[in-house]
C-alpha cells in the first residue's frame, strides 16, 4: 500500500516522523481516517489518541493533547501540545493526575474557570492512561 | 604595607572565590549547550505552525478573528522576561532599564499599562517602583518544558482575548552568540504582522471551518511565540552568566598574581631586615 510521511511536533521537540499507511485521529468534528493522496486539509484535534497505521496492521498509538492536524499531498504533520507514543507514556504521573483532576471535580463545582481545567486535566490523564494500555 | 598574614588571607579568600566562580562558569557553560538544544528542536514546531497561520490568515482573505485586528488600545501589557537570580552580568539589567524607558516614554499614568513579570528579578524591579506585575512566574526550571510554562503563557495570552489589555509587548534578550545577547522588543498580539518564510502558501480544506480552526490555532500560535522567547531568553540567560563568571575568575586570577607579587615582596622585605638586624648586632658584638 502507498505510504506517506507523518510527523508529530510538539514544542519540546519532535515526537514521531514515520512513513505509514494510515493516520486515524479524533478531530473536533468527529472521527478523522487519513491515507495517502488526501487533500490538504486543516483540522483541530480533540485530547485523544492518534493512530499510526503501517504495514498493514501494525499499529502504534500516541497520546495526543490539543493541537491540529494538517494534511498535504505527500505528508501529514500534526502540531500538538503534548504528544507521547504509548511506551514513553508516565503512566504513574498520569493516573496521579487523573485522581487529582478527580478530587478537584468533586471538590469544587461552583467555580467554573477551575471547574473546567480540572476537566480538560482529567480527559488528558485518561487518555494517557488508556493509550498506555492500549485500550482505543 | 599590608602584613604578610593580611596578605595571605587575602590570597586564600580570593582563591575559593575564584574556584567558585569558575565552578559557575563550568555550570553555565553545559546549562547554555542543553537551552540551546531546547531552542533548536523548537524550531520545528514553530516553524510548522507559523507556516500553518499564515495561509489561513493570509490565503483566505475573508476569515477574521479577535486576535487578528488591532483595536483602539487603552492599555498595554508587557510581558517581561527575566532571571530569577543575578550574577548574571549585565543580562537583568539591559532588559529593565530598556523596558522601564520605554514605559515611561509611552505611557503618562500608571493606568495605561499592566506589566506581566516573568524571574524574580524583573517582579522584583517593578516592585520596587511601585507597579505590581498582574502575573508573575518565578522559579523556572533552567530548562523548561512546555508543560512548565503553559500556564502563565495561556494567561497571558486569555487576558488579551478577555480585553484585560488591547495590545502585547514582549522584552527579551534573545540569544545571537555565548558573548553576544540583544534585548529585544516584540509585539505579540494583536498578530498584525505574521511572517511568511519561504512564502510557499497552500490551500487547504477546513475541517470544519477556517473561523473555528482560528479560534484553535491563534492562541496556540500566541503561546508558541511567547515560549519561543522564554526558550532564547534562558539561553542567553546562561550565556551571559556563562560570561559574567568567566570575566569573575579571569579578574580573580589578575587579584591573586598582584596579591602574590606583594606578598613576596613583603617576604623578601622582612628577611632583608632580619639579615640587616643580625649583621648590625654582629657588628656591634665585633667592635
Amino acid at each position: 500500500m502507498k505510504t506517506f510521511n507523518v510527523n508529530i511536533v510538539t514544542p519540546d521537540g519532535p515526537v514521531v516522523d514515520t512513513n505509514v499507511e494510515l493516520v486515524s485521529a479524533k478531530a473536533q468534528s468527529g472521527e478523522l481516517g487519513i491515507m495517502a493522496g488526501h487533500v490538504p486539509m486543516v483540522a483541530p484535534l480533540q485530547i485523544g489518541a492518534v493512530r499510526l497505521v503501517s504495514d498493514g496492521n501494525k499499529s502504534e498509538l500516541v497520546a495526543i493533547s490539543g493541537g491540529f492536524l494538517e494534511v498535504r499531498p505527500d505528508q501529514v504533520t500534526i502540531l500538538a501540545q503534548a504528544a507521547e507514543k504509548a511506551e514513553n507514556i508516565d503512566v504513574a504521573r498520569a493516573k496521579e493526575a487523573q485522581m487529582r483532576a478527580e478530587r478537584r471535580l468533586q471538590d469544587n463545582k461552583q467555580d467554573n474557570v477551575d471547574f473546567k481545567r480540572a476537566e480538560l486535566a482529567l480527559k488528558r490523564a485518561i487518555n494517557r492512561v488508556s493509550v498506555y494500555e492500549g485500550k482505543l | 604595607m599590608a602584613s604578610l598574614r593580611d596578605i595571605q588571607t587575602r590570597i586564600t579568600s580570593t582563591k575559593k572565590t575564584s574556584q567558585i566562580t569558575k565552578a559557575m562558569q563550568m555550570v553555565s557553560a553545559s546549562k547554555l549547550n542543553r537551552a540551546e538544544t531546547n531552542a533548536k528542536s523548537f524550531v520545528p514546531y514553530m516553524e510548522k505552525i507559523q507556516e500553518v497561520v499564515a495561509s489561513i490568515a493570509l490565503g483566505s482573505k475573508d476569515v477574521t478573528h479577535p486576535m487578528l485586528v488591532s483595536r483602539p488600545v487603552k492599555k498595554t501589557g508587557y510581558l517581561v522576561i527575566t532571571s530569577d537570580r543575578g550574577l548574571a552580568g549585565a543580562y537583568n539589567s539591559s532588559i529593565l532599564r530598556y523596558v522601564y524607558k520605554q514605559i515611561q516614554e509611552r505611557h503618562k499614568s500608571n493606568d495605561e499599562y499592566v506589566v506581566i513579570a516573568v524571574g524574580r528579578v524583573g517582579r522584583d524591579f517593578f516592585r520596587m517602583r511601585g507597579i505590581e506585575a498582574i502575573e508573575s512566574i518565578t522559579g523556572l526550571p533552567d530548562q523548561p518544558s512546555f508543560a512548565d510554562v503553559k500556564e502563565i503563557v495561556r494567561k497571558t495570552v486569555d487576558l488579551f482575548s478577555e480585553g484585560t489589555y488591547d495590545e502585547l509587548y514582549m522584552y527579551y534578550s534573545h540569544f545571537v552568540n555565548a558573548i553576544q545577547q540583544d534585548v529585544t522588543e516584540k509585539k505579540v498580539l494583536p498578530l498584525t504582522d505574521i511572517e511568511t518564510s519561504g512564502g510557499r502558501l497552500s490551500s487547504y480544506e477546513f475541517e470544519p471551518s477556517p473561523e473555528e480552526i482560528l479560534e484553535v490555532l491563534l492562541p496556540q500560535y500566541a503561546e508558541s511565540l511567547i515560549y519561543g522567547a522564554l526558550l532564547d531568553g534562558k539561553a542567553s540567560e546562561h550565556a551571559a552568566r556563562m560570561t559574567a563568571m568567566q570575566n569573575a575568575t579571569d579578574n580573580a586570577k589578575e587579584l591573586i598574581r598582584t596579591l602574590t607579587l606583594q606578598y613576596n615582596r613583603a617576604r623578601q622585605a622582612a628577611i632583608t631586615q632580619e639579615i640587616t638586624e643580625i649583621v648590625g648586632g654582629a657588628a656591634a658584638l665585633e667592635s
